[in-house]
């Protein structure tokens, strides 16, 4: 990672989805599932985002390849803008970014045998003759660790972690250089979890590829991932190096979210945050920081103004109140004002 | 071909133990004459006050245990072939179906891991909760009501009048899986059996869960049977840990033996393939193949063919249970020099 190229820029990201109302009352709201989401992905490294379910990390995997239309925001890969693109264009540079989905079960196809679905992406590029094309699925199904043999049969004669492997080969036949892989292990027995994690980071070393890994488990994103973003009821909250993160976490509810993961340690018992309640629905977030009505740190302005991210030296940012205090002001304005021109230029 | 009475030691004051299961065989007939021996011949006992947790792959029949416990095997095709299973010394597998419904919801509670199947989508949480306590502690509609009540304001709804008109579709599953242990605790149980109960929740929530069920069990000195993956939650709840594979306990220690003195290859290569927050790797470690299909078991050491460790009698001879201080049962060949067999 020594070089940092950008090989994905979201600026000001927003996926909204109307919630259907009664026949007369027409949209009852909106749920703001991806709720101005900025960052970058630099090339060659893994960007871990954890949150709880209905955090919006799907979502924002989902609109970054625009599987879901995005409602307002930028998407640039390798700067082109994505946001825009009819579907002929886009299906151009598509090609370079795929996506590992979490049910091995569900995302193949039931009645098509295993080198169909690999090959399925190169068929419809069109751009291998068919020789080319089999020599290239043969080569794909025992880069992911399976047998030859594998190509003559049906996903169901698989099991859950071979299944997954027959995923990351589909996805990698395209030769991408960007994958989104959104919780690509849950579904998965530890012992076979950590197969798959250590073919993702085989691939990634051979071929040079970008991550973004989706999960809510915080040890699995950990272990993968070089940088981490947390991401609370559609915003990311907390950004920045791993180790950063998981040993100085800023943001309360990063904290608190690394002291519930149960731990072996029978040496020293860590003390644990609990939080009080449930994340709040997504149609109705709170005012202010959305975090607030759990916070075990919350003050009255937390309650009206919502934080915006900010940076501290080593490139860990955080959207918190805490921090944007006093000393911090400072880097506060020079960040909003950081903000304003980008939004001019 | 297997050994075939055994006899758990002697335990120093019986009057301790809650649960006794003893040399349960659950096999399942899978169709052209194929059994599937799901559980086979697995002995352990839980004391009061006692949790003990139940871990493995998915698969080793750590499920089908607990379902055997409560007589919840579907039969056919399933069938408890062998075996005894006694609570407070009552043997729970001569029990007429009426007696059996006494002890569960009575003397036995259960939550499962998905709390929305678990529940009726078509009866308000309060109507749920209600019935269990008029059918088990024939209470009046009435007091059923306000004891309900004060059940969801303890498993920490603070909006319990609410909520106890609300139908299950319409809480989170945290809420959910509140609502079942407020059931399952409803009529204070002696015994609690988990099956997985945080593994569909978030960490934030299954905390918040798994502080409730220890609540819970210090308030009325229930014992938990904890089925789980998860090998933190098993160091920061159990007392004792049973590590099943393929149908067998192969190993049995106190929760710090277990982490601290592992003995059997398969907890070894069970606990290293599990990512640590604390500790940075480069790679994880992982188990090479699959758990065996319960139909298909080798005659030797069912772990035989993924271990590091195997030998040439792992294949032939299927190791026994041998028992080392602390209570400490592992079984694997390793081990046949040292330690007293036991079965």
């Amino acid at each position: 990672m020594s070089e940092r190229e950008k090989i994905l820029e979201i600026k000001h990201l927003k996926t909204y989805f109307p919630i259907k109302g009664t026949l007369f009352k027409g949209k009852a709201g909106l749920v703001k599932a991806v709720d101005d989401i900025s960052f970058d992905v630099f090339k060659g490294e893994t960007l871990g985002i954890v949150g709880e379910s209905g955090s919006g990390k799907s979502t924002l995997g989902r609109t970054i390849l625009r599987l879901t239309e995005p409602t307002d925001g930028e998407i640039i890969f390798e700067g082109n803008h994505l946001e825009h693109l009819g579907n002929r264009q886009l299906q151009k540079h598509r090609q370079h970014m795929q996506m590992v989905f979490q049910d091995p079960f569900a995302s193949l196809n039931p009645r098509m045998r295993v080198g169909q679905l690999v090959g399925e992406p190169i068929a419809v590029q069109k751009i291998l003759s068919k020789a080319e094309r089999t020599r290239k699925i043969e080569s794909l199904i025992e880069k992911v660790g399976l047998p030859k043999e594998a190509l003559a049969k049906f996903p169901h004669e698989f099991s859950g972690g071979q299944r997954q492997r027959i995923g990351i080969a589909r996805a990698l036949s395209m030769n991408p250089k960007f994958i989104i892989a959104d919780e690509p292990v849950s579904a998965l027995d530890v012992s076979v979890q950590s197969q798959v994690l250590n073919l993702m980071l085989d691939l990634q070393e051979e071929f040079n590829l970008t991550y973004l890994f989706i999960s809510h488990d915080l040890s699995v994103v950990k272990h993968i991932s070089d940088r981490v973003g947390v991401m609370y009821l559609g915003r990311i909250v907390e950004i920045g190096p791993k180790h950063d993160i998981y040993n100085n976490p800023l943001h309360p509810y990063t904290q608190a979210l690394l002291s519930a993961i149960p731990i072996v340690n029978f040496e020293k018992k860590r003390e644990k945050i609990q939080l009080s309640g449930e994340p709040p629905s997504p149609s109705d977030p709170p005012t202010g920081c959305a975090f607030h009505t759990r916070c075990p740190k919350a003050f009255d302005r937390c309650k009206v103004e919502r934080p915006e991210l900010i940076h501290n030296e080593s490139g860990q940012q955080v959207a918190c109140h805490l921090y944007s205090q006093e000393d911090n002001k400072k880097i506060l304005n020079a960040e909003s004002k950081i903000l304003q021109l980008t939004k001019q230029s | 071909m297997e050994s075939p009475q055994l006899h758990l030691e002697p335990s120093k004051s019986t009057n301790d133990l809650l649960l006794e299961v003893k040399g349960l065989k659950t096999y399942f007939h899978i169709g052209k004459g194929k059994i599937a021996k799901a559980v086979d011949n697995v002995s352990f006992a839980i004391k009061k006050g006692e949790t003990v947790a139940l871990v493995g792959e998915s698969g080793s029949g750590k499920s089908i245990t607990s379902l055997s416990i409560m007589r919840l095997i579907p039969s056919p095709p399933g069938e408890i072939v062998e075996g005894s299973i006694s609570l407070e010394g009552r043997d729970l597998l001569t029990l007429s179906e009426d007696d059996m419904t006494k002890v569960r919801g009575n003397e036995i509670g259960m939550i499962f891991q998905e709390p929305m199947t678990s529940l009726d989508p078509v009866f308000t949480i309060g109507n749920q909760i209600v019935e269990s306590l008029m059918k088990h502690q024939k209470m009046k509609k009435k007091e059923a009501y306000e004891k309900a009540v004060d059940l969801l304001k303890i498993v920490g709804f603070a909006r319990a009048e609410k909520i106890i008109k609300e139908y299950p579709h319409q809480l989170s599953g945290g809420m959910r899986q509140r609502v079942m242990i407020a059931i399952a605790m409803s009529n204070n149980p002696k015994l609690l059996i988990a099956d997985e109960p945080t593994t569909a929740l978030d960490v934030t929530v299954q905390a918040q869960i798994l502080n409730l069920m220890i609540d819970m069990k210090e308030q009325f000195g229930s014992s938990i049977l904890l089925i789980t993956h998860d090998m933190g939650v098993v160091a920061e709840t159990a007392d004792r840990v049973l590590v099943m594979y393929g149908g067998q306990i192969v190993e049995e220690a106190p929760v710090r033996d277990l982490f601290l003195k592992t003995k059997h290859p398969y907890t070894t290569a069970l606990l290293r393939t599990i990512p640590n927050i604390d500790v940075d790797l480069k790679r994880l470690e992982s188990i090479p193949g699959n758990v065996p299909p319960a139909h298909l078991f080798p005659k030797g050491c069912r772990f035989a063919a993924r271990c590091t460790h195997a030998m040439t009698k792992c294949q032939e001879e299927m190791p026994q249970l041998i028992e080392f201080e602390n209570n400490h049962k592992v079984r694997c060949h390793l081990y046949a020099s040292e330690g007293g067999a036991i079965e």
